[in-house]
C-alpha cells in the first residue's frame, strides 16, 4: 500500500512542480473550446442543436483528460531512458503495486487538469445543467482517466523511443480524440463511422459526461456509458499490469 | 549465496553472455572485471530479474530470479552503472521513495538518509532537485540511495565511475564495513584495478562474454606471470579497445522532456 502511494505522489508532485507544462498543456484546449465553440456557434444553432459551445465543452474536458492521461502512461518511456524505471523495477514489490501507483497517479494527474479546463469552460460561458450533475461528471472523468492511463501505460511498456510515442500519439490518441463525438454529435454518421465511434472508449466518457453535464444529444445512456467505461477500465488495468510485469531493460 | 551456472544470453545475433558459470559464497566480496561491452551488466540484470537468460541457471539466495522474481527482490540491493534517479524529485525525496519501495521502517529512514547525506555530503542540498545536481552528486546520491538498506547481496555496477577520490574512499569504506558487520555479499563491477585489488575477495575476469580467469588477486598474478592486477588483466583481455553501442535515443528524448517540463 506505502508503494501505490508514494508512486502515486511521485505523478502528483512532478506535476505541481512543472507548471509551464500545465499551462502549455491547457492552450490546445482552449483552443478548440473558443475557437470552434465560438466559430462554429453559427452553424450548430441554424442546424437546431443549440448552442455549440454547451456541445463541445464536455467533449473538450474529456479530451483533456484523455490526452493527459495518456501522456503520464506513456511517460514510463522517460523513466525507462532516464534509468529512474529500473529503480522502481527492481524494488521489493509487486510489479502490480507499481503500476497501480503510477496509473492511479496519472489518473489523477489528469483529473486535475480536467478539473482547471472545466473552470476554464464555465469562465467561457458553459452552464451545467445543474449543480447535481457535476459530482457525477467528476465520476466519468475519474473513468476516463483510469482507462486511459492505464492505456498509456500498456503502451508506453513496449515502447522504446520518441519515434514510438509519435507514431502512437498521430494513430492512435489523435484518432480515439477525433472519432469520440467530442466535437459533433454522433446521430446520423455513416454506418463505418458510426461503427468505430462505438468501439471507441472515449464515446461513452464524452457521452456520458454531455449526458450529466447538459442532459441533451446522448447517444448511450448514462447506465450503458458507466457500465461500458468500468468494464474498459478493468480490462486495460489487467492488460496494461500484465504488459508492465513483462518489461525488460 | 549467488550461484550461476551455464549462463547464456544472446541478442538478436549476438551472444553477450557466452556459457559462464560462478558461485560466490555468503560474505564474500567478488569483483567481476572486463573491458567494455564485455557482459558484466548484462550479467546483472539478470541476476537482478532485468533481463530473462536464452539458457542456463541462476540462483540468488537458493531463489531463482525467472521464477521468484518478487522474491529474489527481497534479497539484494543495487546501484545501477547508468542514472537511475528521478530529477524531478529533491534528493531527500529520492531516498524516501527509495526507503518505502524496500520496507525500511519511517524512522529508520529519517536516521539514515541523514546520515548517508552527511557521509556524502549532500545534506545542505538535501532539499534542491536532483536535476540541478552535477554528475558527481547525482553519482554520490545514487550511492547514498543503494545504502539506505542492508540487503542480503549488494551489486554495485561500475560504482566509482565518475566520483572523486574522496567519494569513492567513503564508499569502498562504507561496503567494507557492511561486509564485515553484516556479512554483506558484494558483487561489483570497475574498471579501476586498484579498487577490486583493495576490496574484493575473489576476482572473475570476463571477457567476450566468457570467464577468462577466476581468483584471487595474487592468483591471477601469478597466474600471468605479472606484478600489478592491471597488467595481470591486459594479459587476459588483450590491448585492443572495445566499442559499446551507444544509446542514441536519450539525447533526443532529453531534449523532448526538457520542451515539456521546463
Amino acid at each position: 500500500m506505502h508503494a501505490i502511494f508514494i508512486l502515486w505522489l511521485r505523478e502528483v508532485k512532478k506535476y505541481t512542480r512543472s507548471r509551464p507544462q500545465i499551462v502549455a498543456s491547457l492552450a490546445q484546449p482552449l483552443l478548440y473550446l473558443l475557437v470552434l465553440g465560438f466559430g462554429f456557434g453559427p452553424v450548430f444553432q441554424q442546424a437546431g442543436n443549440g448552442s455549440y459551445l454547451q456541445f463541445v465543452a464536455p467533449g473538450v474536458i474529456g479530451m483533456t483528460v484523455l490526452f493527459t492521461s495518456v501522456f503520464s502512461g506513456i511517460a514510463l518511456l522517460f523513466d525507462r531512458q532516464f534509468g529512474f524505471l529500473k529503480e522502481t523495477l527492481v524494488a521489493p514489490v509487486p510489479r502490480i503495486r507499481i503500476m497501480i501507483g503510477r496509473t492511479l497517479g496519472g489518473a489523477t494527474v489528469a483529473m486535475l487538469q480536467g478539473t482547471l479546463i472545466f473552470v476554464a469552460c464555465m469562465i467561457a460561458g458553459f452552464r451545467p445543467v445543474s449543480l447535481v450533475a457535476i459530482p457525477l461528471a467528476f465520476v466519468f472523468m475519474a473513468l476516463i482517466a483510469i482507462v486511459f492511463a492505464a492505456f498509456g501505460t500498456a503502451i508506453g511498456s513496449g515502447l522504446q523511443d520518441m519515434q514510438g510515442f509519435q507514431l502512437i500519439m498521430n494513430f492512435l490518441v489523435l484518432p480515439i480524440f477525433f472519432l469520440s463525438g467530442a466535437l459533433y454529435p454522433l446521430h446520423n454518421l455513416p454506418k463505418v463511422l458510426a461503427a468505430v465511434t462505438r468501439v471507441d472508449p472515449l464515446s461513452y466518457g464524452v457521452d456520458g459526461l454531455r449526458g450529466v453535464l447538459t442532459g441533451r444529444l446522448m447517444v448511450f445512456g448514462t447506465g450503458t456509458d458507466l457500465l461500458a467505461l468500468a468494464l474498459i477500465a478493468v480490462f486495460l488495468l489487467i492488460f496494461g499490469a500484465w504488459r508492465f510485469s513483462k518489461i525488460e531493460i | 549465496m549467488i550461484r550461476v551456472q551455464n549462463l547464456v544470453k544472446k541478442f538478436a545475433d549476438f551472444t553477450a553472455v557466452n556459457d559462464i558459470s560462478f558461485a560466490v559464497p555468503k560474505g564474500e566480496i567478488f569483483a567481476f572485471l572486463g573491458p567494455n561491452g564485455a557482459g558484466k551488466t548484462t550479467t546483472i540484470k539478470m541476476l537482478t530479474t532485468l533481463l530473462p537468460p536464452t539458457s542456463g541457471s541462476l540462483q540468488l539466495n537458493g531463489l531463482d530470479p525467472t521464477r521468484q522474481a518478487n522474491e529474489v527482490r527481497q534479497q539484494f540491493g543495487i546501484v545501477f552503472q547508468d542514472p537511475s534517479l528521478d530529477g524531478d524529485l529533491t534528493a531527500a525525496e529520492n531516498l524516501e521513495l527509495h526507503g518505502v519501495l524496500y520496507h525500511v521502517p519511517r524512522k529508520i529512514r529519517r536516521e539514515r538518509t541523514e546520515m548517508l547525506l552527511k557521509l556524502f555530503e549532500l545534506w545542505d542540498r538535501k532539499d534542491t532537485l536532483v536535476k540541478k545536481f552535477s554528475g558527481g552528486m547525482k553519482r554520490r546520491l545514487e550511492i547514498a540511495r543503494g545504502f539506505l538498506h542492508t540487503p542480503k547481496i549488494l551489486f554495485l555496477d561500475e560504482p566509482t565511475l565518475g566520483l572523486d577520490p574522496q567519494s569513492r574512499n567513503q564508499l569502498w569504506s562504507h561496503v567494507k564495513r557492511l561486509n564485515e558487520t553484516e556479512q554483506v555479499t558484494v558483487f561489483l563491477t570497475t574498471h579501476y584495478m586498484e579498487e577490486a585489488d583493495r576490496v574484493a575477495h575473489r576476482i572473475a575476469v570476463i571477457d567476450h562474454g566468457k570467464i577468462v580467469a577466476i581468483g584471487t588477486s595474487q592468483e591471477l598474478r601469478e597466474r600471468t606471470n605479472t606484478q600489478t592486477l592491471e597488467d595481470a588483466f591486459l594479459a587476459l583481455t588483450g590491448i585492443t579497445i572495445r566499442d559499446e553501442t551507444a544509446n542514441a535515443g536519450a539525447d533526443q528524448m532529453r531534449q523532448f522532456a526538457q520542451m515539456w517540463r521546463k
